[in-house]
């Protein structure tokens, strides 16, 4: 965003062409989270916390390596840890460091009725502006992956900001600096997909995974966090990962059709009464007439 | 619940007691506040609205506690009103001569009771919406509690709560247009309770006729 200030595009009193001319400028930035590489450490987790400056939260023990059922408004990287039976018989530990999507076409911001509440920037980012929001909680309503969490002392929902105050300053988020095996990368959206179709393919063709693929979901236009899976067809077996996430179609229905619909019948029901009076007019009961002696 | 209108000693006749002004504005005031910062939630252009309620965050946090007060209201009307409420064989005779009615040509429809088949359309429609907002609304109100298993049940109730509220506006629009500016008269009668001997027999004869006769066997 910031380097659209750097590329010159015309020059004055400049012989030739302009140096650079004709680059294809990338701004839009992804998050590449290879399930593959992942070891379940929760760096990402503790980073997370430290950078946003959380306390650590009160843990859940179910059975499990992971740390909470589900993100939490001041907990928004949570590592989900599933064990998954393959069809030999063998068992896989499936870890899934779940945040915020930042879609493409965000559910949240399209439920939000609160003017600035929800803000998307020129490089994916959906971000949250706290100060303008009215603690409706359409956002959770709006969202396919569970995200925006409501706080109850603040009375206002919170998620993940993919560090958008760290990445305007041309760092990268908290996860991606913490994350020890390199299973999380961070860079342009085009060069994350490219990273992560190579590695999906060395997945098929070297590992023994057939089904392994890149998660970028189109029903939601794409994805500014990606995800490499062992096994696309199957992103429910991640924690809940949803197959075909989209905005609910009555959030779609209700914003768009709906809306319209009601604003004309609104408008025009006022309209009608008003028209009404001005061809009928009042009721007018005569007060001299025959009120009822006779029987 | 048996009501009792009555001739008051000034020729008047009594059209709402004390007791039902009270419930009514009740219901009127808690609907205004709700319509206000409901439209504000509704549509952007409209957003501002909430800061007129209080402020963003206020008309969020006080909109479900005002739905309940309405819905409160709703329920008392019901007790007091549902039975005078209920269709009866010769609405339909009403409902077939409307257009008499939307034209001003009053003499030519059938006498009403105490409530006409209009009025009991708008008592019906607020009870029936008012239930299903209430129950979408308490979804609304704490979508946090909903677990995600269950998530689908939360576009379905801002969906329902917004076809409620707009089927409510149209109730609305027609019943404040009629109670102030149609019907002349009808105002006052929520506001001080009486109406002329004249409008009784008007707008609801077959009502006024039993009062006289009521009126007369007491004698």
């Amino acid at each position: 965003m910031s380097q659209a200030a750097t590329e010159i595009i015309r020059i004055s009193g400049h012989a030739g062409s302009v140096p650079g001319a004709g680059i294809d400028r990338e701004f839009q930035v992804c998050k590449l989270v290879d399930t593959t590489t992942c070891i379940g450490c929760k760096a990402c987790e503790v980073a997370c916390l430290e950078w946003n400056g959380y306390p650590f939260s009160q843990t859940t023990f179910n059975n499990s390596y992971q740390t909470m059922p589900e993100t939490a408004w001041n907990y928004w990287n949570l590592i989900k840890f599933n064990e998954h039976e393959r069809e030999d018989g063998s068992l896989m530990l499936l870890m899934r460091k779940d945040q915020c999507m930042h879609c493409e076409e965000p559910g949240c911001l399209e439920a939000c009725p609160a003017d600035s509440a929800i803000v998307q920037y020129a490089n994916g980012i959906v971000d949250f502006q706290e100060e303008h929001c009215i603690g409706c909680g359409y956002c959770m309503t709006g969202c396919p992956f569970n995200i925006p969490k409501f706080s109850p002392a603040a009375r206002k929902v919170f998620k993940c900001t993919l560090c958008n105050d760290r990445v305007s300053q041309g760092l990268e988020p908290a996860c991606i600096k913490t994350c020890p095996t390199g299973c999380l990368h961070f860079g342009t959206k085009a060069e994350m997909k490219e990273l992560a179709e190579t590695r999906a393919a060395q997945l098929r063709e070297h590992s023994g995974f057939p089904d392994a693929g890149v998660y970028d979901p189109p029903g939601v236009g794409g994805t500014h966090v990606i995800y490499v899976l062992h096994d696309a067809k199957n992103p429910e077996a991640y924690g809940g990962l949803p197959k075909d996430p989209h905005i609910p179609w009555l959030v779609q229905l209700w914003k768009k059709p709906l809306r319209w619909i009601g604003n004309l019948a609104i408008i025009g029901g006022v309209l009608g009464v008003f028209i009404h009076y001005m061809r009928y007019g009042p009721k007018v009961v005569k007060e001299d007439e025959n009120h009822g002696g006779t029987q | 619940m048996k009501h009792e209108p009555y001739l008051l000693p000034n020729g008047r006749v009594l059209r709402y007691s004390f007791h039902e002004r009270m419930i009514h504005w009740m219901a009127g005031f808690s609907y205004l506040y709700l319509l206000l910062t409901g439209l504000a939630f509704w549509t952007p252009s409209l957003f501002w609205l909430a800061l007129l309620c209080g402020g963003t965050t206020i008309s969020r946090e006080l909109h479900p506690w005002f739905g309940l007060v309405f819905v409160v209201a709703v329920f008392l009307m019901f007790g007091m009103w549902g039975r005078q409420m209920k269709e009866t064989p010769a609405d339909k005779a009403w409902w077939a001569a409307i257009g008499h009615y939307i034209r001003n040509e009053d003499d030519k429809m059938p006498s009403a009771d105490r409530f006409n088949p209009g009025q009991k359309l708008l008592f019906w429609g607020f009870f029936v919406n008012g239930i299903l907002l209430l129950l979408s609304g308490l979804i609304l109100w704490f979508p946090q509690y909903v677990p995600w298993s269950l998530h689908v049940v939360r576009p379905l109730a801002v969906f329902v709560h917004a076809v409620c509220f707009l089927l409510t506006v149209a109730l609305f629009i027609i019943h404040v247009y009629m109670g102030t500016a149609m019907e002349r008269g009808a105002f006052g009668s929520v506001i001080r309770g009486d109406v002329s001997r004249a409008w009784a027999n008007h707008h609801h004869h077959s009502w006024y006729q039993q009062i006289l006769r009521d009126s007369e066997s007491q004698k």
